[in-house]
């Protein structure tokens, strides 16, 4: 019977047969999310009008036996980064508090396109800025696994969302690992694609040249089917990539990686790691080489400076981005009692509709980029970034795909590190290269730490326009894993998922 | 005692430098498809991405780029292989994004030149003036502000936006530092500007309406003591809306550095704002500190590499520089010097040229325009291509010159056509000013007059050849000025036994 | 290098037109002085002869047609306006215009 519980493969094959319809599969997930979202607290904004008359427009057309896409009628959780036409859209900040946009971004459009069902817009750090959904000005959202605990950011509500089965497929943006990390520490799939693959249009800036929309979900096969549907050129945006999507639903169901040479970077797989982390990422590579895969270590030396480079060059591009947000034309405005100047109402509107970790980049940026200080920050985190892709073109010459354990650490406790940003930073210490460099990367669970039975998450990293390859190894490890374990790694999830 | 110029310019060498920023004539903005049209309802012409909203992304105006380019190789430049857009980062409520997308260290096009030629105590004099640079840019929105109720001591003052203009492509036209112009930089200045804004408008990339705003010159002047070879500080002047306001403004501005220099004070460096009336300059907005735009490129755009096949194609088309047209229309008409400056600083070249083409002898097309037309233009206060066209002065050119009408006759015709009541054909039909040249009718009139005065008929007949002017006059009266005056002369004499 | 300053944190919250208080800054120069140390160490590769990388793609030439395409309405673009009078949006005074 399908239920929240079916995967989105499952649910489209259910929609398909007829053995069910999109408005009671939306049903289902909408009650679930009344059940369970007071815990977790993955949505901002539930969208139940909208989305039951998409799930209608889906079933009429089905029945009139027009052709639908694959995912038409399936619901869909949206990170709040994105526009939605007359839908709220926060970015889970004060400073939109409210904010309808009057334009779709290109991803809703072709979801909508699609007749995918969008439930409703889902929390996150403050404009994406952040590794625990801590830094929501309306709240954090709590790890489905363990509410004391954080999902992962800036993208925590879309996985949690996931984990808690209040949707089977979600949207997220990646800029430094805020698909990947979530996915990690909930036990679910996510993929940031190939720079440029995905089309920014519509998706709120923090940092332009690393920012990437993404598919999200429980299993590799769901978000492949979801990353099909979001990828692809758009002439809106001008970093888009003007070639054709990579076939990875194919690439997903292949499940052979024999002959294919998986490469263990040395610079993220050890040092101040979670020895549970380490222990399930080496048992997931025994099960590659039991399917034919070849293990090689490569060595990307550079990547010591990634993260660094990545806090020069993020904060400075998000308070450039970030600038337009002045009370004038949308959007928070404090302070105007007819008296006050337009720069007072916009030092008061930044000063209050702004939280502290935006604040704090901002003004990093800001130093980074001022004169006297670019060479010696922006500048020289630009070159290492060129020496970071040499690094990866050095790597990929030796191996077809790259891995590591997605982050060092599973899900921590809320409050945690909010004192802490250099320790809150280092989460993204595995993931950060990849934006950097521009490549894809996804990451996929692989087992549960035996010290925290908490999710931990296996990254792979594809080189760039090559996406498809990273699906290939993710479903074959996937099908290993279930295999082993005899189940899903969700079947574990305590009481809250409702079984 | 203060100086005047002549005696500034004696003490002090004024350095120039001058800025020029003019708006293309795409049909659309620089990043987006908004029409540029002048004069539209507000805020009904722009979209997410020229209003900044969040998530929007700029996609660059093709037609702009070789506009650019265009103006580039008009002012003999080199084409940069490799150009970039920069942030701009500042912020303005006329600036959506609160920066301006422009061009930084790698603009379009560098190091040109223009070759103008002023009036000088010794005659015409060559001059050359250095570009540095041509750079891309995005216009802003325009503000109104509305001031306090009068009797309200904390009045409600606001301000009012409207960024229809927000995004209409800028070209920015940056000269080196001029120095050498001595006393007739204010000559080299106007000469520069005049020359640029017909270089423009003969590349038909602007209509260069400085009075629109279509054309923007900021005037930069620094002085220093004469053959001291030092810099002294400069003051950027804006609000030049004129070609007569460039050159009163470096007077106005040499006048009030000099005797600020006489006085032992120093010349801040600032903005100032031009002041009609007065020819003089006032401080503009003051700034506590000087701004720091914290350049970067532009992540979300990228490099334009200009193919240099095209480049060629371009240079190929570039139209024949107004300055040689006009030495050669001078040779082709052999026009003096003083009736060409005339033709060429009463702005009639064009239409002169065009009437000529049309058939009208080349002489007569200059006298007509600048005499007669210029006269009924300047009593109306407007300029004189806007009272007629070339065609219908050329019209009434061709029919002199057959012997249909006289100058007389067709002063009354240029009035008439003038008034709306028709073509010269028409006016002439209507109001019967047609030559009166058949021999009979005039025979009849020429024996009228010799009835009428037959004294100065038989002195004539003695061979007092003068006298006959009193009797063509008398017949001219009597055919209402419509006789072809030499017509009557010939066949009076003859009559009289003289011819 | 020397830490930051609480004035310099001041100066580029200025530039970054964000109001801050006393203490605010001086948490914020505090926490910026430890992220900075951190990533210092860009400058020990970034070498004079390696170059920039601003896009992770190598993509250049990328432009459109210059074609009119429709608007927002006024409406829609007013839609967000904390202040609006006649389609135009209202802001406070402009300090300093001419």
């Amino acid at each position: 019977m399908t239920n929240i519980h079916s995967t989105a493969t499952q649910m489209s094959d259910a929609l398909s047969a007829g053995t069910i319809t999109s408005v009671e599969l939306t049903e289902q997930h909408l009650d679930q999310i009344t059940k369970v979202d007071k815990q977790v607290h993955a949505f901002l904004h539930v969208d139940r009008e909208n989305a039951l008359a998409q799930a209608r427009d889906v079933d009429a057309k089905r029945k009139s036996g027009q052709k639908l896409s694959a995912l038409a009628g399936v619901p869909l959780a949206l990170k709040d980064v994105l526009a939605q036409k007359g839908v709220p859209t926060t970015c889970g900040s004060k400073m939109l508090e409210g904010w309808r946009p009057p334009y779709d971004s290109t991803v809703v459009a072709k979801l909508k396109q699609a007749g995918v069902v969008i439930l409703g817009k889902t929390n996150m750090d403050e404009f994406a800025m952040g590794s625990s959904t801590e830094n929501s000005a309306y709240g954090p959202t709590h790890n489905p696994w363990d509410l004391t605990r954080i999902p992962g950011g800036s993208g925590g509500g879309s996985a949690a969302a996931l984990a808690s089965f209040e949707a089977p497929l979600a949207i997220g943006t990646d800029t430094g690992g805020s698909i990947r990390q979530p996915a990690a520490v909930t036990g679910t799939v996510g993929v940031k694609p190939t720079y440029g693959a995905v089309s920014r249009y519509g998706l709120v800036a923090f940092s332009s040249s690393l920012d990437q929309a993404g598919p999200c979900a429980r299993t590799v096969l769901d978000t492949a089917l979801l990353h099909e549907v979001i990828a692809g050129y758009d002439q809106m945006d001008s970093t888009s990539i003007n070639a054709p999507v990579p076939q990875v639903v194919a690439a997903a169901k292949k499940l052979d990686v024999k002959g294919l040479k998986i490469g263990v970077v040395k610079e993220l797989s050890g040092q101040g790691y979670q020895s549970g982390v380490l222990q399930r990422f080496n048992e997931a590579l025994d099960e590659l080489v039991k399917a034919g895969a070849e293990i090689v270590e490569v060595s990307c030396p550079n990547f010591e400076y990634a993260l660094a480079a990545y806090y020069l060059i993020a904060p400075s591009e998000a308070s450039s981005n970030l600038a337009r947000f002045d009370s004038m034309r949308y959007g928070l405005r404090v302070g105007d009692d007819g008296k006050a100047s337009a720069e007072e109402v916009m030092n008061l509107t930044r000063h209050e509709g702004f939280g502290a970790e935006v604040k704090r980049r901002i003004i990093l940026g800001t130093y980074a980029l001022s004169s006297g200080y670019y060479d010696a920050y922006y500048g020289s985190a630009q070159k290492v970034r060129t020496l970071l892709i040499r690094d990866y073109q050095a790597a990929f010459a030796k191996a077809d795909v790259l891995v590591s354990p997605t982050c060092p650490t599973t899900a921590f406790k809320l409050g945690e590190n909010v004192d802490n940003p250099v320790a809150m930073y280092l989460n993204d210490i595995a993931t950060i290269p990849v934006n950097m460099a521009g490549i894809g990367a996804m990451s996929l669970p692989c087992g549960l730490a035996p010290e925290d039975g908490l999710p931990v998450g296996f990254q792979i990293m594809s080189p760039a326009m090559k996406d498809d390859l990273m699906y290939q190894v993710g479903g074959t490890l996937e099908a290993a894993l279930v295999n082993k374990w005899g189940k899903t790694l969700l079947s574990d999830i305590p009481v809250l998922a409702g079984k | 005692m203060t100086l005047t110029y002549d005696q500034a310019v004696i003490k002090y060498e004024p350095t120039l430098g001058l800025e020029v920023h003019v708006e293309l004539n795409t049909k659309s903005k620089m990043f987006c498809g908004c029409a540029t049209e002048f004069g539209a309802e507000p805020n009904t012409q722009t979209c997410p991405i020229c209003l900044g909203l969040p998530g929007a992304l700029p996609v660059v105006n093709g037609r702009a780029i070789e506009s650019s380019i265009l103006i580039g190789l008009a002012l003999n430049c080199q084409i940069a292989p490799f150009s970039r857009f920069a942030r701009k980062n500042y912020f303005y409520p006329d600036m959506p994004k609160n920066f301006q997308t422009s061009q930084y260290d790698e603009p379009i096009c560098v190091n040109g030149y223009l070759d103008v030629e002023i009036d000088t105590d010794e005659g015409k004099m060559p001059f050359r003036v250095e570009i540095e640079r041509v750079h891309m840019e995005e216009d802003t929105g325009k503000s109104l502000h509305v001031g306090g109720e009068t009797g309200r001591i904390h009045g409600a003052d606001y301000s009012l936006l409207d960024y229809n203009r927000a995004g209409i492509p800028l070209v920015e036209i940056v000269t080196k530092i001029i120095p050498g112009a001595k006393k007739y930089a204010p000559q080299v200045a106007r000469a520069y500007v005049t020359e640029l804004r017909d270089i423009l408008r003969s590349l038909g990339v602007s209509d260069v309406k400085m009075e629109q705003g279509s054309m923007r010159c900021d005037v930069n002047l620094s002085l220093a003591l004469a053959g001291s070879g030092a810099l002294g500080t400069r003051s950027e002047t804006k609000n030049v809306n004129s070609l007569r306001s460039v050159e009163r403004a470096v007077i106005g501005e040499v006048i009030r550095q000099s005797n600020r220099l006489e006085t032992g004070e120093r010349i801040i460096q600032e903005t100032r704002h031009f002041l009609e009336e007065s020819g003089q300059t006032r401080p503009g907005r003051s700034k506590e500190q000087a701004e720091d735009y914290r350049y970067f490129p532009e992540p979300d755009l990228v490099p334009v590499v200009p193919d240099t096949a095209w480049i060629e194609t371009l240079r190929a088309q570039l139209p024949e520089r107004p300055s040689a047209r006009r030495k050669r229309l001078q040779a082709e008409w052999s026009v003096p010097d003083k009736e060409m400056d005339s033709l060429v600083n009463s702005e009639l070249l064009d239409v002169v040229e065009e009437t000529i083409s049309l058939g009208a002898e080349p002489a007569r097309a200059r006298s007509w325009w600048l005499g007669e037309v210029s006269r009924l233009a300047n009593e109306r206060e407007v300029a004189p291509t806007s009272l007629i066209t070339a065609a219908s002065v050329a019209e009434v050119i061709v029919l002199i010159e057959s012997g249909e009408l006289t100058d007389k006759l067709a002063r009354q015709v240029i009035e008439g056509v003038i008034a709306g009541e028709g073509s010269a054909k028409e006016v002439i039909e209507k109001r019967g000013l047609k030559v009166v040249s058949d021999d009979g009718a005039l025979m009849k009139a020429i024996e009228s007059a010799i009835a009428a005065s037959p004294d100065t008929a038989e002195r004539v007949r003695s061979g007092n050849i003068p006298a006959a002017g009193a009797l063509i006059g008398a017949v001219m009266k009597s055919t209402g000025g419509q006789a072809d005056a030499a017509k009557v002369r010939e066949l009076l004499l003859k009559h009289l036994g003289q011819g | 290098m020397a830490g930051i300053s609480r004035d310099e944190v001041a100066h580029l919250a200025r530039l970054a037109r964000i109001e801050m208080s006393d203490s605010e800054l001086d948490h914020l120069a505090t926490q910026l002085d430890s992220i900075l140390v951190a990533v210092a160490s860009v400058q020990e590769v970034a070498q004079a002869d390696v170059s920039p990388t601003s896009h992770p793609l190598p993509l250049t030439n990328v432009t459109r047609e210059d074609f009119v395409r429709p608007s927002l309405s006024s409406e829609e673009a007013l839609s967000g306006a904390p202040a609006q009078v006649e389609d135009r949006f209202k802001v406070p005074q402009i300090l300093g215009e001419e």
